[in-house]
């Protein structure tokens, strides 16, 4: 009796600590875009880079695990997240009420206002509102009011959007019928189609747009139009995360909060986006 | 699976339809004018336009048709000044019409060697036979080899046309709202790609199941001879024994 006893107590005790040293020592996914600069790229060497590959690798030091970022287009990124081909999703994605249906998120890690990317010679560099902020979810009104001045100027005009985005819910809901909306696959795709002069705007978040402009192809190119955020915006970038998966969820909460803190994600910021884009808390 | 989401998703895919067959048929009809050149020029016996025609199959033949879209919207879009200057932006400007060109460039080169296989394959006998009886040059062409080239090319034709039309779904790459456009923005939308590209792929096989159909029917209507006489054959066999 005695005998079974320590046994079984000696299994249960190296139950415990493999079960610990698993949680510890755990290899965690992370999907990201690679085409979304400067949030995640690929870089010269073919290897990802950008603000979340550095914030995933501080976040994963926090939380004691070994992270792998790896690489999936936007279009199939939840999908492919709920067929648990990865744990984690870090790619600029907006915390959406429509996303929260099939996913959960961790954070926000970050907050960016929409903007147009136009070039300096057109138009629409005259656009009203630029460098006012509004919030979609908080002054409805008068951010509407703030739209409607700036689609005077987009009548008959293209913008491109990134297709599967907030932008481009953003696009159908205040530009239809003004202007002719195209969806691109990525946001390098739009941008080179400004370029090309095939499209007279871009509607895309303001750091992807300050990315842009830090190319010299596009020195004759301007942030313009109102800052939003908020409302069918979401509520920050944040880490998607299957639901159900609580303990992960609850592990990168921790791990954003403690970054948030100490000023890592200002300081990440800072060096991609030029901008400070921590969420207030 | 939830049939009531997928009914709506079919309907609203509807609206692709249009241009998916579009893009299909408008390429698909320039491509076969470009195809018969390409073949004639095969055979044409004249070294430089022989060179051309085998290297221009070479090269379209054996490049994907996504890296080929990428180069003629993307890449010529980077010479904009020159196409600019020489008239052609205006066409080039246009996604419609750089998936077109594609297509179509894409579908000539491949079509050609359906073609050339087909006018190859008319035996000699009957082009001897109509000479015999004095038809000579286009009337030759017009009556005799084509007709037969046409018969024989027909079911190699009609798989291009199918792989035409699947491939058309690249056009959404270059914002092209076709049918897998569409497919892809409700899974943006909705985050359930299994029922919608289940619903997507049941489109292609409608379209194509249709396409075989009409193939099928003019095969038919082209090969007289092949029709098995129904009523007289038994007759036939009976008085052979």
């Amino acid at each position: 009796m005695n005998f079974i006893k320590t046994v079984s107590l000696a299994l249960l005790g190296s139950t415990l600590a493999i079960g610990g040293a698993a949680a510890q020592g755990k290899t965690v996914k992370i999907a990201t875009e690679g085409a979304y600069a400067p949030w995640n790229f690929t870089g010269a060497g073919g290897k990802l880079e950008g603000f979340e590959i550095d914030l995933a690798n501080d976040l994963c030091g926090r939380m004691k695990v070994t992270c792998e970022v790896v690489a999936q287009d936007w279009d199939g990124i939840i999908p492919a997240l709920n067929a648990k081909k990865y744990d984690a999703i870090m790619a600029g994605m907006s915390i959406t009420d429509d996303r929260k249906k099939v996913i959960d998120f961790a954070g926000p890690y970050a907050n960016s206002p929409n903007g147009f990317l136009v070039a300096k010679n057109s138009p629409l560099a005259k656009m009203p509102g630029t460098g006012e902020a509004y919030n979609l979810g908080t002054q409805k009104a008068a951010a509407e009011k703030a739209i409607e001045a700036s689609k005077a100027l987009l009548k008959g005009k293209t913008v491109g959007v990134q297709g599967s985005t907030i932008h481009s819910n953003f696009a159908d809901k205040y530009l239809k019928g003004t202007a002719e909306v195209r969806e691109y696959k990525s946001t390098e795709a739009h941008d080179l189609d400004l370029a090309a002069g095939r499209i007279d705007a871009v509607l895309a978040d303001a750091t992807a747009i300050i990315g842009t402009l830090e190319k010299p192809e596009f020195k004759d190119y301007a942030l313009v139009g109102p800052s939003i955020t908020g409302g069918m915006l979401g509520s920050g970038v944040g880490v998607g995360v299957r639901k159900g998966d609580q303990e992960l969820k609850k592990s990168f909460d921790e791990a954003i909060q403690a970054a948030i803190k100490d000023g890592t994600v200002k300081k990440l910021s800072l060096k991609w986006f030029k901008i400070d884009t921590t969420p207030s808390t | 699976m939830d049939f009531g989401f997928m009914w709506d998703t079919f309907l609203q895919l509807l609206s692709g339809i249009p241009l998916t067959l579009n893009l299909s048929f408008t390429s698909v009809a320039f491509g076969a004018v470009l195809a018969m050149v390409l073949a004639l020029m095969r055979m044409s016996g004249i070294r430089a336009l022989d060179g051309f025609a085998r290297a221009y199959v070479f090269v379209f033949r054996g490049t994907p048709l996504l890296v080929q879209i990428f180069l003629i919207y993307y890449g010529l879009g980077q010479f904009r000044p020159t196409l600019q200057e020489w008239g052609l932006w205006v066409f080039f400007r246009e996604p419609y019409w750089c998936a077109i060109l594609a297509l179509t460039l894409n579908t000539g080169a491949y079509a050609s060697e359906i073609i050339r296989g087909g006018l190859q394959s008319v035996p000699h006998q009957q082009v001897e036979a109509a000479k015999a009886c004095g038809m000579s040059g286009f009337l030759l062409f017009r009556r005799i080899v084509f007709p037969i080239a046409v018969r024989q090319a027909l079911p190699a034709y009609g798989s291009e046309i199918i792989l035409m039309v699947k491939a058309t779904s690249l056009a959404s790459i270059i914002t092209m709202m076709e049918v897998t456009g569409l497919a892809a923005k409700i899974i943006s939308q909705t985050f359930r790609a299994v029922e919608v590209f289940i619903v997507a792929g049941l489109i292609y096989l409608i379209l194509n199941f249709a396409i075989t159909r009409i193939i099928m029917a003019f095969e038919w209507w082209l090969s007289p001879h092949l029709r098995r006489p129904s009523t007289v054959e038994p007759r036939l066999e009976a008085a052979h024994v």
